[in-house]
């Protein structure tokens, strides 16, 4: 613990830097805390020293979003000159035999810090550590929030630190505050507030310098992490001022910046917290051991909707180092002294199963099933134009198409598996978990352990990959439910084929287009029929579809079926437009190749009349993007070029892909990205988002497919679901085209243009339409 | 349950495991050593990868009972002639993003530089092809071995 104490000396020299004036007593100082105590703070990111001057050049400004899955991006920089005495980040761990965090003693924190708002904490070596209350996932959104809260806060980025808050502390979860990580939405929704938080604690600090002078507070002025008092030319570090500025009334309503005046906003910044981890401390939940905590590890039934008759744990008890087994509503669990012993009394339990209601649901069943409710959806559009169906009749046979498109049920596979730990004692449950959504799973932990919401303290690591699929609790449920059973803590975890088996997945779904078009080339009328599995209702199943939908069409038609299937489904890494997307942009290409138009040329006409307010920035997209690639020009030899745009989530991303295919293999070889996102936080995370997401996009449109035998899943692994690797990925050129819109997510928005601009230059370079993904050349 | 002196960073650190316990799981549970990392078990995506006399190994799939004599380094012992420069060129090119596979990437990459100081794309793309990152980070790794190449390593 010494590392964490005061030291006398410090405290002097901030004194010194308060020129004399009478220094306020310490108080509320954070000191590492040991025991188990609501007060630990999260695990954290924290830190880091890249270097990078501000505003160098990259791109625009940048947007930044978070997302399902990934979203937001954010990074953070130091200009130059590293804080003296920052001491105990993770990275400055050294090698070797250092036990395993223990999560009682966060280790992010830099040096003995005062909480000056519940967002920010200071230490005396002007350190600054800010409170993300979004789930770090690799979207950035520790770097990006607190930018926002850098901003108005005047400190110098270098001696910017982030870490997630303790999740369950209600400060972070009221007054209008919402933790949920999910649809790409953290930096618009905590544009504003954290902005006003950064502008409360400064004028705390403000607050606090004046008093200490005997000034007005408004003839005094923050910069670069001092007061000061220009008229008497007297200065205070914040690291000398925290300890009073915390006493000061947070005010209500403290004055914001104009955005010309941004220094930090819209500059880009590397990724807080990236060293720690480049260099393996950074502590992910799996990392995590708790004292007297077991292992576990679930058998599940094999089929969905299966349950457990009886189970016979005789072997696997016999295992060295299994210590219990208990049956929880998702299966019996094995809880063992370590993962490997747990996986081995596993693989000896005996189970009798009951198959359940899907021992005999496929895949081609379920196809067939939704193929065959095209005619039963319910109208999508409020004041559908036109009369879609009779001018799709009354078209002759060479101007119309009729056609089917089909995506499969998909899996998120974070590299992190899913787990959790959990210890449920004494009217109370202690949960460490990566989790998208801290409500719900402080809601699950509290109903799985029959104790009060309130009574539940949540841990948030950071997350090893989320896209969509830690924003479910299941695994959170798991643990808790195998903590109560065996009265000690466990870390219950998902091994890599749990992960892909008891999963949440992308909906399957099947889709009918008919469209038909004028003898002079003109797209008269659209009609798709979407049948797919509901995720909180209409919204996600026809986003993309017949929301977010820019082309005007003088008759159109949308349908919506929800498929009677008990496949477990949610949210995946841009949702609905994941599939909408690609249907739609595909079928575009479809009907500017039966009117003998240039695909591009096809949309843009399409734009210009449409009424939509995003149309316009489409357009401005795709222009920009056919401009960069050559759009007009002959691609090399055996490449071609597709093209495509599509808005998720408010933020509008057009991309081009160039593209060979040789022996039945697809080869990506470039991709230019237009992305319009509004405002842009960090320029630098929103283009790594867009690699994320095309990377993302591409592992799906080539590989991607769950599907199911005997109501299992087939897929179980990489090798069977496999991903896309270095040798594969394309080059990638993205522009940030702000179009001075509100600001608006980009942790999700690249991914659903990437299959459709891949699928149609597959179309250019070989007339064969993909319409049902994995692509399959041939 | 047999016992096993291995070398591991350096020093000897004996463990009371079975047999077939992969090494993963030696150095995650029985040594608290967590940089190295679980991702599959199947020697699919190599975010478990230690240097085992040198080589890239998949510790996910070698069991404890093999590892005999051999020098075992993981992330957290790798040599800072390696670590230093690769570690600053992956905060240089902002190459984490969720960053769970990253430990597995510095060492794979650590373990293509030692046997080569100045790789091309294509030998980059050829050693680390088996790593995995699902955050699709793969561009900026190349760019950063490149880097560490250049200004360190």
């Amino acid at each position: 613990m010494k590392r964490f104490e005061l030291h006398e000396s410090v405290i002097e020299a901030a004194r010194a830097r308060l020129g004399g004036a009478k220094a306020p007593l310490l108080r509320r100082v954070f000191l590492k805390l040991s025991g188990a105590s609501g007060l630990t703070l999260g695990l954290g990111c924290s830190n880091d020293d890249s270097t990078e001057g501000e505003g160098g050049g990259e791109g625009m400004a940048g947007g930044t979003g978070d997302g399902t899955g990934s979203s937001g991006s954010n990074g953070a920089e130091t200009q130059g000159g590293g804080p003296e005495g920052m001491g105990e980040g993770m990275g400055d761990e050294t090698a070797g035999d250092r036990p395993s965090c223990d999560p009682y003693e966060p280790e992010s924190t830099p040096a003995a810090q005062v909480e000056v708002t519940a967002f920010v904490r200071i230490g005396l070596d002007d350190i600054v550590t800010i409170y993300g209350i979004k789930s770090e996932m690799g979207q950035g959104v520790l770097t990006s929030l607190p930018m926002m809260i850098a901003e108005e806060l005047e400190v110098d980025w270098a001696n910017v630190r982030s870490q997630h808050p303790l999740a369950s502390d209600p400060r972070y979860s009221s007054n209008g505050l919402n933790q949920n990580t999910v649809g790409s939405s953290s930096v618009s929704s905590m544009y504003t507030p954290m902005r006003q938080l950064g502008a409360a604690a400064r004028e705390m600090l403000i607050a606090a310098a004046a008093q200490t002078w005997g000034v007005a507070a408004n003839e005094c002025r923050a910069e670069l992490g001092e007061v000061i008092h220009d008229g008497s030319g007297q200065r205070a570090r914040y690291g000398a001022l925290a300890e009073l500025a915390a006493t000061m009334p947070a005010p209500q309503n403290p004055t914001l910046k104009p955005v010309s005046e941004y220094r930090i906003i819209g500059t880009p910044r590397s990724q807080l917290g990236a060293r720690a981890k480049a260099d393996g401390t950074a502590k992910y939940t799996i990392d995590i051991t708790v004292p007297d905590m077991l292992v576990g590890l679930v058998a599940r039934p094999p089929a969905i909707g299966g349950s457990v008759v009886a189970f016979d744990d005789t072997a696997a008890r016999a295992v060295p180092g299994v210590q219990d087994v208990v049956e929880i509503s998702s299966g019996v669990v094995v809880l063992a002294d370590n993962f490997w012993a747990a996986a081995k009394g596993r693989a000896a339990l005996a189970v009798q199963w009951n198959a359940g209601p899907n021992a005999n649901l496929n895949t081609p069943d379920m196809i067939a099933m939704m193929t065959a409710m095209f005619d039963s959806g319910q109208e999508q559009l409020n004041g559908a134009p036109g009369n879609p169906d009779q001018v799709f009749t009354n078209a002759p046979a060479d101007r119309r198409l009729e056609v089917q498109y089909q995506l499969p049920y998909l899996a998120h596979a974070p590299l992190e598996p899913l787990n959790a730990i959990a210890h449920v004692r004494n009217g109370e449950v202690e949960v460490w978990a990566g989790t998208q959504v801290p409500g719900n799973a402080i809601t699950t932990a509290a109903q799985a352990a029959g104790v009060q919401a309130a009574n539940v303290i949540l841990h948030q690591p950071l997350l090893g990959g989320g896209f969509g699929r830690r924003a479910t609790s299941d695994y959170v449920a798991a643990a808790v439910e195998a903590s109560a059973a065996s009265g000690r803590p466990v870390k219950l975890m998902y091994t890599r084929e749990d992960d892909m088996q008891a999963a949440n997945y992308r909906p399957m779904n099947c889709n009918r287009l008919r469209g038909s078009v004028t003898a002079d080339g003109q797209l008269e009328s659209w009609r798709h029929d979407v049948v797919v599995q509901a995720i909180f209702g209409a919204g996600f199943a026809i986003e993309g579809a017949a929301t977010s939908f820019p082309y005007d069409i003088p008759n159109r038609s949308v349908t919506w079926a929800d498929p009677p299937i008990d496949v477990p489904v949610f949210t995946w890494r841009s949702v609905g437009s994941s599939h909408n997307g690609f249907v739609v942009e595909s079928f575009i290409d479809e009907l500017a190749d039966l009117a003998n138009r240039d695909p591009l040329e096809f949309r843009l006409e399409l734009l210009a009349t449409s009424n939509d307010p995003v149309a316009a920035r489409h357009a401005a997209a795709l222009q920009n993007v056919a401009d960069r690639s050559g759009w007009t020009t002959t691609p090399p030899t055996g490449r071609a070029r597709g093209i495509a745009s599509h808005q998720t989530f408010g933020s509008i991303v057009a991309q081009v892909a160039e593209v060979s295919v040789e022996d039945g293999t697809v080869r990506v070889h470039k991709v230019w990205v237009a992305v319009d996102c509004g405002l842009v936080v960090n320029p630098r995370g929103v283009e790594a988002q867009v690699e994320s997401s095309i990377v993302f996009g591409l592992s799906a449109a080539l590989y991607g497919e769950i599907t199911f035998e005997n109501g299992a899943p087939v897929q179980t692994n990489f090798n069977t679901y496999p991903l896309l690797r270095m040798q594969e990925t394309p080059e990638i050129e993205t522009a940030l085209i702000g179009s001075g819109e509100p600001i608006t997510g980009m942790g999700e928005p690249a991914v659903p243009p990437i299959a459709p601009a891949v699928c149609n230059a597959i179309f250019a370079l070989t007339g064969q339409r993909i319409r049902t993904l994995p692509i399959r050349i041939g | 349950m047999p016992s096993y002196t291995l070398s591991i960073n350096g020093a000897d650190r004996t463990v009371d495991a079975p047999e077939d316990m992969p090494l993963l799981w030696v150095l995650r549970d029985l040594l608290q050593l967590t940089g190295t990392k679980y991702g599959c078990g199947i020697a699919q995506c190599r975010a478990c990868t230690v240097h085992i006399d040198g080589r890239p190994s998949f510790s996910c799939i070698t069991p404890v009972s093999v590892v005999g004599t051999a020098q075992v380094v993981t992330i957290e012992g790798l040599d800072d002639d390696l670590k230093v420069p690769l570690v600053q060129a992956w905060v240089d090119e902002d190459v984490p993003q969720c960053g769970y596979c990253q430990p597995g990437q510095i060492m794979a990459a650590a373990a293509l530089l030692a046997q080569n100081s100045a790789p091309t794309d294509e030998d980059i793309d050829v050693a680390m092809n088996p790593n995995l990152c699902r955050c699709g980070t793969y561009v900026r790794i190349r760019r950063a071995i490149h880097r560490a190449a250049t200004e360190g390593c």
